[in-house]
């Protein structure tokens, strides 16, 4: 994550004036560089809704703070600036808590600023209080309670210090209603934090260096892991310089897709759990393995004693505590990726392209007819398949639109068939793989890029968690598009009970409502598609709708994600899908 | 295996939740762990002793500067240091059966601080082993310890001037690591401080 400087002078800045610490929060966050904020009032945020008018901010009102927390992330994923959510205290401040540790897991940079009782009746069980540092202490980066209006600058410049530096993620500032009301004096300049402790493991050591550059030179079969630390460090030039220097093909993560273009000869695809067997047999087959900006994730090892046998590893990470954690690594370059590679890339002198290595010939070959998953030309069959849904949307976005998608059996063939040239246009929730996350993060994502197209990716059942959103989207009046992809079960649940709970089903089908006369009531308009050449048409029709479009896709009911590692098996145990299914996997795009 | 980590913190509320809330979601016990002031103004010296695995060293101590008022780790390990743990110890004792303790307390350069009619008070400072062997002898000389309360273990390394971060920081009033360190460190322990550390 870069540092740079997003300092401006806010409105009423400078040494001298005094203000309440309800207008000194505006007055800091504007000049954090801050035009946005998602939230929700109430009580003991009132004083700082009440001084809003006064700031040049524009405040989405989300229908729950969890929303709240969501578009923040996704504005800040979409952006890369430190995305803002603001909530009351008690159960405002805990309905933000599954939005914040969504943003802990995936190191997104965000600010919380939630209201607080008065100082004076802390502790004492008041109405609407609640420990939220205490709470949220595992699931922020760090968090501070403000109780003097003299210290609201200096803590919300530190928290977004704190936020954007070394390994992002979320800070949650608890302001209590008398430090909103209380007056200090403002002087933006002067409440600028302290640089920020220098981390004395954060060193990349110039032996590590030239370590890593020898193993890099003299391996066979290389491979490039690709992480979301490569779209925090802004390092995707750098990665591309690289790979295509020494002909080294790039896996990725689920969060790093995009960092290298998916057209790319040299991208692989995604890695792990739903990643394809030729992706996976590379990894396992390779003899080295440079991860950067990636954390070894169990979604993506399978089990460890067998992950990458005859691999060395080179880790660069910016955060030390992940090196060694998972994996064993041979050589750690701690620091940030951008810079680790700008000092290798003099030690590697290019590999020459005339004679493709034996290595991407191998992997080329493994690929074989699974590899073509392209299906535009294929028979229509009368049923309508979440592959063909993707896969025409890609088709008709041209690859160009930003994906925001929920959690579930959606988000791994949003995965497989949606392919990503550019950095930041898949938000996703990997981590803590958070439902509910795509309609709200979604909402985030337009307002930070409202000149790009954004497409919400959500399944039946994380649609009706956050649901709600559809009004906000409505009042903003975003142009946003909504593909339900709505099988009627809670799919990935489904899948799990066919392969591992023999089919026992519990509790995974579901009703929904019609989700377009859910549409019409919020004044949005909607449509259902059922069969594939209905696909195309629903799509163009709402890219071409000004304003929110939901197409409600009823696919097939009992489809599963293929290939599937099992949870614990190794990288290469793959389950299969057991009847090849033309409709899905093979032909080609002639 | 026992790890002993000091920690330099910022001296303010929650930080003692910060750090042993890390522990707790790593699952690791505390064995002791120690908090005062430190050579520095709105500065904490904690030291940490913990049990977990013998590679666990690294995270621990990766995972404890991850917290924003962490401004200093040492991993004291096999490191060359001088360890140190206080206890009061509260012996039942009459006049009577006075002597004895003071015997036992004599050979383990105790000091007896406070005598009451059916108690007495010691106090003994060493090493973890040290403070163990008097309980132990105490015990086995039919002496009833009524209650004792230890400091748990605090460090500091030999030679070696823990302070790093402060100075790199250039904070007024912290000397510089070289100058220090030749000479603390060519310095050879003292039979007395060696004694102090075998127990005896």
């Amino acid at each position: 994550m870069s540092t740079g400087k997003h300092a401006k002078t806010p409105t009423n800045s400078g040494a001298g004036t005094r203000l309440t610490g309800a207008e000194i929060m505006w007055a800091t966050l504007e000049g954090e560089g801050v035009s946005v904020v998602f939230g929700y009032p109430g009580g003991a945020i009132l004083p700082a809704y009440d001084a809003l008018r006064k700031f040049p901010i524009r405040h989405v009102l989300v229908r729950h703070e969890q929303g709240a927390a969501h578009a923040a992330d996704g504005y800040a994923r979409a952006s890369g600036k430190v995305g803002v959510a603001i909530a009351t205290s008690g159960p405002g401040a805990t309905n933000l808590v599954t939005g914040i540790a969504t943003a802990m897991l995936d190191s997104v940079p965000m600010v919380c600023i939630t209201g607080q009782v008065s100082s004076k009746v802390l502790g004492t069980d008041a109405f609407q209080e609640v420990d939220i540092t205490g709470i949220t202490l595992p699931v922020t980066k760090h968090n501070y309670v403000v109780t003097r209006a003299e210290d609201v600058a200096k803590t919300i410049r530190e928290a977004f210090l704190v936020a954007r530096s070394g390994r992002p993620g979320p800070v949650l500032v608890d302001i209590t209603k008398d430090a909103q009301q209380g007056l200090a004096e403002f002087d933006f300049a002067a409440a600028a934090p302290k640089p920020h402790r220098p981390h004395p493991m954060l060193k990349t050591e110039s032996a590590s260096i030239l370590q890593a550059a020898d193993l890099i030179r003299s391996a066979k079969k290389p491979v490039i892991l690709a992480g979301h630390g490569i779209m925090q460090s802004s390092a995707c030039q750098q990665v591309l310089t690289f790979a295509e220097r020494m002909r080294i093909p790039v896996a990725s993560t689920l969060l790093g897709l995009g960092a290298f273009p998916a057209s790319h000869p040299l991208s692989l695809g995604m890695m792990g759990m739903h990643g394809e067997a030729w992706v996976n047999h590379a990894i396992q087959q390779a003899d080295l393995l440079i991860a950067c900006g990636m954390r070894f994730d169990d979604r993506v090892t399978g089990t460890l004693a067998t992950y990458a046998p005859n691999a060395k590893k080179i880790h660069i990470e910016v955060d030390p505590a992940e090196i060694n954690k998972n994996v064993k690594v041979d050589v750690a370059l701690i620091g940030d990726l951008k810079e680790a590679l700008e000092a290798l890339l003099p030690h590697l002198p290019p590999k020459s392209t005339k004679h493709e290595s034996a290595w991407l010939k191998e992997i080329e070959s493994s690929k074989g007819e699974v590899a073509v998953r392209d299906i535009k030309n294929l028979p229509d069959s009368g049923h309508l398949y979440a592959a063909h849904v993707i896969h025409d949307l890609w088709r008709a976005t041209e690859g160009k639109a930003i994906v925001v998608t929920d959690v579930g059996q959606h988000q791994m063939w949003e995965a497989q068939y949606y392919k990503h040239n550019e950095p930041r246009t898949l938000i996703t929730s990997g981590g803590l793989g958070t439902m509910g996350f795509a309609l709200p993060a979604a909402i985030g994502a337009k307002i930070a890029c409202p000149d790009k197209e954004v497409w919400v990716v959500a399944g039946d059942g994380g649609f009706q968690m956050t649901a709600a959103e559809l009004s906000t989207a409505a009042q903003e009046e975003l142009d946003l598009n909504i593909a339900v992809v709505n099988n009627g079960y809670l799919g990935m649940v489904r899948q799990w009970q066919e392969f591992f709970y023999e089919k026992n089903y519990q509790s995974s089908p579901l009703r929904s409502p019609d989700f377009v006369k859910l549409a019409e009531a919020h004044g949005i308009r909607g449509t259902a598609v059922r069969k594939r050449p209905e696909v195309l048409p629903a799509v163009k029709e709402a890219r071409g709708h000004k304003g929110p479009f939901v197409i409600n896709f009823l696919v097939e009911k009992e489809d599963s994600v293929y290939p599937m590692i099992p949870a614990g098996s190794a990288l290469h145990e793959m389950i299969r899908r057991p009847n090849r299914n033309p409709l899905v996997e093979t032909a080609d795009d002639k | 295996m026992l790890h002993t980590f000091v920690a330099l913190v910022e001296d303010k509320p929650g930080v003692l939740t910060r750090v042993a809330s890390l522990f707790r979601r790593l699952n690791i016990n505390i064995v002791s762990l120690t908090v005062g002031h430190s050579e520095r103004a709105g500065v904490s010296r904690m030291t940490i002793v913990c049990e977990a695995s013998p590679t666990a060293g690294h995270r621990i101590a990766a995972s404890l500067y991850k917290l924003e008022n962490v401004l200093q780790v040492d991993d004291i390990g096999q490191l060359s240091h001088v360890a140190r743990e206080l206890a009061l110890i509260k012996v039942a004792a009459t006049p009577q059966t006075r002597s004895q303790v003071f015997e036992l307390a004599e050979v383990f350069r105790a000091r007896i601080v406070d005598l009451a009619p059916e108690s007495l008070m010691i106090e003994i400072t060493g090493v973890e082993s040290k403070i163990e062997g008097l309980i132990q002898v105490l015990n086995e000389a039919g002496d009833r310890i009524l209650e004792i309360s230890r400091t748990g273990r605090m460090v500091m390394r030999r030679g070696q001037h823990t302070s790093k971060v402060l100075d790199a920081m250039r904070v007024p009033g912290v000397e510089t690591i070289a100058e220090f360190q030749a000479e603390e460190d060519s310095a050879a322990p003292s039979d007395l401080l060696m004694a102090e550390e075998t127990g005896l």
